[in-house]
C-alpha cells in the first residue's frame, strides 16, 4: 500500500531527480576539476581557490538551515565561523606559550574539528536562547550585533589571541596513510603512511569535497525528519506549529546550534588550510556574502545554495579581482592600447576598473535578482510563494485599475 | 475525587480572561463530560475564541482554573503552553484557518504527529533504522487520516491550493494527528454550504466514534442543534445559559442576546 501512497508523490519525486542530477554533476566536476586544472595550468593556485570556495559552500549549507528552513534572518553568521577558526587556532599552535597559560597545546586536528564544532554549537545556543523568542527584524538585529561583537573580542584579548597581530603556525592535519602519485609532483604512485598535510592543495582539497559530501547528506537527512518539518511549520506559522504540539523555542535553537556547528566546522577546517586566523577575516561582509549566497542560490535548497555558493565565490574573488587585468589586455589585444595609459585625470583602465569594482559586483547582483528572484535553483516552496505574491500583486493593480 | 468530577475531560472553574480593562471572558465556569459534543455559542465578540485560547495556552488566564482529564484526579492545565497542552491530548483547529501553506496536506499532518513522534536529532541525522520505521508508521498513519477526512487523494498537494472546505478538513486531520482526547473546533462549519455542513456533522460523528470528545463553537444553529448534546452561551463573556438544545433555544436571556430586548 505504502509503495502505491509514494509514487503519486510526483512533485517530491520530481524534485528528488533534479537534485540527484545537480548532485551528480558537481560530484563530476569536483572529480574532474583538479585533474584537468593541474594538467592544463601545470600548478594548483586553481585548487586552492577551489578549497577556498569550499568553506563557503560549507557556511552556506550551515546558514541555509538557519534561514532556508527555520526561517531565522541570522546576519552575524560569520561570528561562529570566528569562533571554530579560534578554537582551532589556539588548540593547535603555539599561540597559548606566549598566553597567560604559558602553555602552549596541540591537540589533534580530527578531535579538535569537533570541539570546534561544539564550541561554535554551544555559542550559537547561548545567543539563540535569550533572544529566539524575538522575532524577524529583531532577531537580525541581535545577529548582526553579536557578529561585530565577536571579532572585537578576538581584537581585545590580544594577551590570548595575539589581537591584530593574529594567530599563525597553526599545526596542520594529520593522516594514518594517503595516496600520492603524479599529481603530487613527486613522481611514482604510492601509499603514504603518516601523511602530513603541510599545506599541500589537493590533500585539503579532497578533504573539503568529502566534508561537504557529508554535510550535504546530513542535511537533506535533517530536512526529510520529523524535525525539519518542525522548522518548516515553525516558519510557516508559529502559532499553529505551537498548538500542534512544537515546543517552538528548542526547535528554533536546534536550528541555531546545527547552523552555528557547521559554521564552527568550516572554521576549524579554514584555520587549518591557511594557517593564520586574524579577526579581520571575520567581518559583517563575511556573514552577508554567505546570506547573499544562500539567497542567490535558492533558500531552502541545499543544492541551489550549494551552486549559489560557488557562482558567488567565483564572482568575488576570481572574476572580479581579475576585471582590470583582463581589461588591460582585452584593450591591448583589440587595439585600444592607449586606454591603458594614464592621462590627465585617467588613471588608466585598469585602475578604473578596479576602483568600479564594487559597482560592478553591485549591479551583477541587482541583475541577478531581478532576472531570478527565487535564486538559481530554487526550492519549489519558494518558487511558489514567489508566484503567488505576484498574482496577488496583479489582482491589487486590477481592483485599483477598476475602481478609479 | 466525585464519580461525576471524575467523568469530565474538561473543567473550567471562575476562568477570567481581562485584557486591560476589557473583561473577555468573565467568571465562567462549566464542564464537559467524556464522549460528548459540546457547544459553546454566543454572539460575536463574546469571548468565545479568547476561552479556546485559555484553554490551549495562547493565552494566560488572569483568573480561575483549567483542569483536564478528571480521570487521574484531573492535571491542572491553567497557564501552560501551547505545546504541552497538545502533549497532553487537547487538540484545536482555528477560525481562520491556519495551515502550514506551502507544505503538502501530508506533511501538514505529518506535523501534527510530531508530538507523538521519538525520533531524536542523532536519528534523524543518520536516518537510523528506527527513524525510517517511524516515518513510515507516520506516513501511513498521516494517509489514513486524510482518508479519514475525505481528502486522501489531495495528500501531495500544497495545503493552499486546496479549495476553502476541504482546508478546513485538513485542519481538522492535522488536530487528530496529535492524538488527542479533547478536540476544539472553533467555528469549523463557517462558510460551508448545506451539502458541506451535512458532511461535517457526518464527521464530527465519526470523531466522536473514535473516541474523542468534541468541544465546539459554532455559529449555525442548525449544526449546533443537530449535533450537540450540552450547549452553553456566551454573551459580553459571561455565561447566561446551559443546558440541552431544547432548553438553550428556549431560554429568554438568550434569545434576548441574540435578537436583542423587545421593548
Amino acid at each position: 500500500m505504502s509503495r502505491a501512497v509514494f509514487t503519486r508523490f510526483h512533485l517530491r519525486e520530481r524534485i528528488r531527480d533534479r537534485d540527484a542530477a545537480v548532485y551528480g554533476i558537481l560530484l563530476i566536476a569536483a572529480l574532474l576539476f583538479p585533474i584537468i586544472d593541474i594538467y592544463a595550468t601545470g600548478g594548483t593556485a586553481d585548487v586552492s581557490q577551489a578549497t577556498r570556495a569550499g568553506y563557503f559552500v560549507l557556511l552556506a549549507i550551515g546558514l541555509n538551515v538557519v534561514v532556508g528552513f527555520a526561517g531565522l534572518l541570522d546576519l552575524g553568521y560569520a561570528a561562529f565561523f570566528a569562533i571554530g577558526a579560534y578554537t582551532y587556532a589556539l588548540l593547535a599552535s603555539p599561540q597559548l606559550a606566549s598566553s597567560p597559560a604559558h602553555h602552549a597545546v596541540h591537540i589533534n586536528f580530527w578531535i579538535l574539528i569537533f570541539v570546534s564544532m561544539f564550541a561554535a554549537g554551544a555559542a550559537g545556543a547561548i545567543l539563540g536562547f535569550p533572544t529566539l523568542r524575538l522575532r524577524g527584524d529583531y532577531l537580525a538585529i541581535v545577529t548582526l550585533g553579536f557578529g561585530e561583537i565577536v571579532p572585537q573580542l578576538f581584537y581585545n584579548f590580544d594577551q590570548w589571541t595575539g589581537g591584530i597581530n593574529a594567530v599563525g603556525i597553526i599545526d596542520q592535519p594529520h593522516l594514518p596513510f594517503w595516496i600520492q602519485g603524479p599529481w603530487s609532483g613527486d613522481g611514482p604512485f604510492q601509499i603514504v603512511s603518516n601523511f602530513n598535510f603541510n599545506g599541500d592543495p589537493l590533500a585539503f582539497y579532497v578533504l573539503i569535497v568529502i566534508l561537504i559530501g557529508i554535510a550535504v547528506v546530513l542535511v537533506s537527512n535533517l530536512y526529510r525528519s520529523r524535525l525539519g518539518r518542525a522548522w518548516m511549520a515553525i516558519r510557516e506559522d508559529e502559532v499553529a506549529a505551537a498548538a500542534m504540539g512544537i515546543n517552538t523555542v528548542t526547535t528554533k535553537l536546534l536550528a541555531f546550534g546545527i547552523g552555528a556547528s557547521f559554521s564552527g566546522f568550516a572554521g576549524a577546517f579554514y584555520a587549518a588550510d591557511v594557517s593564520l586566523v586574524s579577526p579581520d577575516n571575520f567581518l559583517f561582509i563575511v556573514s552577508i556574502t554567505v546570506l547573499v549566497m544562500v539567497v542567490l542560490g535558492g533558500m531552502g535548497n541545499i543544492s541551489g545554495v550549494i551552486i549559489g555558493a560557488l557562482v558567488l565565490y567565483f564572482l568575488v574573488f576570481y572574476l572580479i579581482p581579475g576585471l582590470p587585468e583582463n581589461a588591460k589586455n582585452l584593450a591591448n589585444s583589440v587595439g585600444l592600447g592607449s586606454l591603458n595609459s594614464k592621462s590627465g585625470d585617467w588613471p588608466g583602465l585598469a585602475e578604473e576598473i578596479g576602483r568600479l569594482n564594487f559597482i560592478i559586483y553591485g549591479a551583477i547582483l541587482v541583475g541577478m535578482m531581478l532576472l531570478r528572484p527565487q535564486g538559481i535553483l530554487p526550492s519549489r516552496v519558494r518558487e511558489q510563494e514567489l508566484k503567488h505574491a505576484a498574482v496577488q500583486e496583479e489582482e491589487a493593480v486590477v481592483e485599483l485599475t477598476h475602481a478609479s | 475525587m466525585s464519580e461525576q468530577a471524575a467523568d469530565n475531560i474538561l473543567e473550567l472553574t471562575n476562568l477570567t480572561k481581562r485584557f486591560g480593562g476589557l473583561v473577555a471572558v468573565d467568571n465562567v465556569s462549566l464542564h464537559i463530560k467524556r464522549g460528548e459534543v459540546f457547544a459553546l455559542i454566543g454572539p460575536n465578540g463574546a469571548g468565545k475564541t479568547t476561552l479556546f485560547n485559555n484553554v490551549t495556552g495562547l493565552f494566560q488566564p488572569t483568573s480561575g482554573r483549567v483542569v483536564f482529564d478528571g480521570r487521574f484526579d484531573g492535571r491542572d492545565i491553567t497557564g501552560s503552553k501551547p505545546h504541552q497542552v497538545a502533549r497532553w491530548g487537547i487538540a484545536r483547529t482555528f477560525q481562520n484557518i491556519r495551515l502550514f501553506d506551502y507544505m503538502s496536506c501530508l506533511d501538514n499532518v505529518r506535523v501534527g504527529r510530531h508530538v507523538r513522534m521519538k525520533a531524536k536529532v542523532w536519528d534523524s541525522l543518520f536516518k537510523l533504522p528506527r527513524e525510517r520505521r517511524e516515518e513510515e508508521r507516520v506516513s501511513e498513519e498521516a494517509m489514513e487520516l486524510l482518508r479519514f477526512v475525505g481528502i486522501g487523494k489531495q495528500a501531495n498537494q500544497y495545503a493552499r491550493n486546496l479549495p476553502y472546505g476541504q482546508q478546513r478538513r485538513l485542519e481538522i486531520a492535522r488536530a487528530l494527528a496529535t492524538d488527542p482526547k479533547l478536540l476544539l473546533l472553533d467555528e469549523p462549519a463557517a462558510g460551508f454550504t448545506p451539502q458541506e455542513k451535512v458532511e461535517l456533522m457526518q464527521l464530527v460523528k465519526k470523531i466522536l466514534g473514535r473516541g474523542i470528545t468534541v468541544f465546539l463553537i459554532e455559529h449555525d444553529m442548525k449544526v449546533v442543534m443537530g449535533i450537540s448534546e450540552r450547549i452553553v452561551v456566551l454573551d459580553h463573556g459571561e455565561k447566561i445559559a446551559e443546558g440541552s438544545p431544547d432548553e438553550v433555544r428556549k431560554d429568554v436571556r438568550v434569545i434576548e442576546a441574540y435578537l436583542g430586548k423587545s421593548a
